[in-house]
């Protein structure tokens, strides 16, 4: 144990800890942010999602087959996983193999052989990727066999061309991380190439808009969304992400706009890089904002006619389950895909030292100097990055994920995972009750509902 | 020969597949559209060199997205005409509402007439010539390209603005953060110039606009500058 030399004599710092009493109001991670401020005069930036604690899919539990439900043989009695995307409006809908798909990254956030290894992994494991505020790259389109291709505010990119090639669009309206925010890429990650995809000149900040430039309501969306769909002659499923706030009126005038799916993304969801108060501030998490969705779309009698996908704090089979069972159609992963690639590895713990962090902490995505090589645009150290090992760990994780919904959606008797029902769910806490409105474990009671 | 479709007769999505059965074609084929009667996305997506004269006002992002094709509006366009053209020219006889040219990445978009706010809004390349002025936060956050405006410009022009170039004949009733009024060279002058006859513009003089640009202070993050963020 380390000592303390204090007033001349040795203090056990443990001793020392057990008489000193932390504030819970200035506690020492608030001191040091405090400092910073006082230090650098800027808001603090990083990337990652919401780092508190919130309700999540962890607060719930499956009950299970019983006397009176009978489970399905584990490997033997099929359990089936494919989701088709789009059926309400695009000549071709999406067919993909799994029930978990690859959220929007940008190149430019992200290194060109972690955006090949996304596409790399995904196209294995039988699902889609999606680019991100920054266009398509040929890396990316060549080795994604579904390609979700984003139209963000700032439209760095944008073209048609690219739209016909996509295999679907995803109109970004918001994102789970900051609601109503705009992006942002320092200068130093805007090399000469993502300078070109942007119009940009090398180097300095790049703002991207927080609002469309072309339209500002669901009245004119619904028109841009029928401007797409004529330049694509309707072929293509028309997605609208939305960042889970006023999730029930936003999933219905989503509906209203024309969307074949909708993406609603919790305040867990990951970003490139967005201000820490914004971040941990602003936004309802994905459990209530799920559920929310769901009723939206079931009191349009829409549920499963426009498919809903979710993201913001995906990580495990049990996540996926919990989120199908729910409603959802099918759920989509980010940071826990950096992680898959190797982001935050404890291999590399002495160099996540060297940039003033540790593994498991790492969230200064937006610096540029990641040493996995993923969330970098400086060659050295992407060109450390492999693709296509890159792309195989991906797709292993992918299964892993599958194979895990598969037991739980097995356990509970059902020969496809969307067979999965809220009543197949009870929650360990009230406030998961009240929020994904499954009853409090060992009761019927939902809170707001009923006695208990 | 003209081909000619009535939108009286035929929809919206018939006259954009027609024109997009032309794709990737070197053919400059001449079409005439009638009765645009408001209609919202006329002509978007075009990917080849056709001549299109669209007769009546349209609505919303007519010749969105377009590529080398030649499309006149001969009436008032809607909000957002042209918006992420890439190639060609689309002019507008009459005037245009919000966001004309809105993400153009290239070619020419004329309005003979005035366009409303955020003209040229994130403009990535294109060039806009205006007859008459233009309203409250044209060019907001422009790229690149060149924006030409004979008569007035409204509130905040240029706000956030990059690299685009702003030129300006008449009052200008405010500068948006980190645009500036800078010198007027002669190879401006040429510039405008050269736009001004692209864009049939006649009996105006060069010498009269004025030029204005980034000043580049927000480029990079400098809290001194927080008030302007």
């Amino acid at each position: 144990m380390p000592t303390k030399r204090r007033k001349g004599k040795h203090v056990d710092s443990a001793e020392l800890h057990s008489r000193l009493r932390e504030s819970a109001t200035f506690p020492r991670s608030v001191i040091a942010e405090i400092q910073r401020a006082a230090r650098t005069g800027i808001y603090d930036i990083r990337g990652f999602g919401a780092k508190r604690s919130v309700p999540t899919f962890d607060d719930l539990l499956f009950l299970g087959a019983s006397m009176s439900r009978y489970p399905l043989e584990g490997y033997r009695e099929r359990c089936d996983t494919s989701v088709t995307l789009g059926t309400r409006y695009a000549k071709k809908p999406i067919e993909l193999k799994i029930p978990i798909t690859v959220a929007g990254m940008s190149f430019g956030a992200l290194s060109a052989p972690a955006k090949e290894a996304l596409g790399r992994g995904a196209t294995i494991a039988g699902t889609s990727t999606t680019t991100g505020d920054g266009g398509m790259t040929e890396e990316e389109r060549g080795h994604s066999k579904i390609l979700v291709y984003q139209l963000l505010p700032s439209r760095y990119g944008m073209n048609p061309d690219d739209l016909r090639r996509a295999d679907a669009i995803e109109v970004v309206v918001g994102q789970g991380a900051k609601p109503g925010g705009g992006g942002m890429l320092l200068g130093q990650k805007i090399s000469d190439r993502v300078a070109a995809m942007r119009d940009l000149p090398t180097g300095i900040d790049q703002r991207s808009a927080c609002r469309h430039p072309d339209w500002t309501g669901p009245d004119d969306l619904k028109i841009k969304i029928q401007e797409l769909r004529e330049i694509t002659e309707w072929e293509k499923p028309i997605y609208i992400k939305i960042g889970a706030a006023r999730t029930y009126y936003d999933t219905a005038l989503a509906v209203k706009a024309g969307a074949d799916v909708i993406v609603l993304d919790g305040m867990q969801g990951g970003t490139a890089a967005t201000q820490d108060v914004f971040i941990e501030h602003v936004g309802i998490p994905t459990l209530p904002a799920l559920r929310q969705a769901v009723e939206a779309l079931q009191e349009l009698d829409m549920h499963r006619k426009v498919q809903l996908i979710v993201s913001g704090g995906i990580r495990t089979g049990a996540d996926v389950a919990k989120a199908l069972a729910m409603g959802a159609d099918a759920v989509s992963i980010g940071v826990a895909a950096m992680i898959a690639l190797g982001d935050n590895s404890p291999d590399l713990e002495d160099e996540y030292n060297r940039l003033g962090s540790s593994a498991g902490y790492y969230d200064d995505w937006h610096e540029g100097r990641d040493p996995t090589g993923i969330s970098t645009q400086d060659d050295d150290l992407s060109g450390r990055f492999d693709p296509e090992l890159g792309g195989r760990r991906l797709a292993n994780y992918l299964r892993v994920l599958t194979l895990e919904t598969q037991t739980l959606a097995r356990a509970n008797g059902k020969s496809h995972v969307h067979n999965l029902e809220p009543e197949d769910l009870v929650a360990l806490t009230i406030e998961a009750a009240a929020m994904a409105k499954v009853p409090l474990a060992g009761t019927d009671w939902i809170p707001g509902h009923g006695k208990f | 020969m003209v081909h000619q479709f009535d939108l009286d007769h035929g929809t919206t999505r018939e006259l954009n597949h027609a024109l997009h059965e032309f794709s990737g074609s070197d053919e400059a084929a001449a079409w005439q559209i009638r009765n645009a009667n408001g209609l919202h996305n006329l002509a978007v997506g075009i990917d080849a060199p056709l001549v299109v004269d669209i007769e009546g006002h349209v609505g919303y992002y007519c010749a969105g997205m377009n590529k080398y094709a030649r499309v006149t509006v001969h009436g008032n366009a809607g909000p957002g005409v042209a918006e992420n053209m890439m190639s060609g020219i689309v002019r507008v006889t009459g005037s245009a509402s919000q966001y004309a040219g809105a993400t153009a990445h290239g070619g020419l978009l004329i309005i003979e007439g005035n366009a409303s706010s955020r003209c040229g809004i994130s403009m990535k390349g294109v060039d806009i010539v205006v007859h008459g002025s233009v309203g409250h936060m044209s060019a907001f956050m422009a790229q690149t390209g060149r924006l030409v405006v004979c008569g007035d410009a409204g509130d905040a022009l240029g706000d956030s603005l990059y690299e685009a170039r702003l030129y300006v004949r008449g009052n200008v009733a405010g500068l948006g953060a980190d645009c500036v009024e800078k010198v007027m060279k002669d190879k401006h002058k040429y510039e405008v110039e050269g736009l001004l006859r692209e864009a049939g513009v006649t009996g105006v003089d060069a010498a009269e606009f004025r030029r204005f640009g980034s000043a580049r202070k927000l480029y990079n993050f400098n809290v001194d500058n927080a008030d302007a963020y």
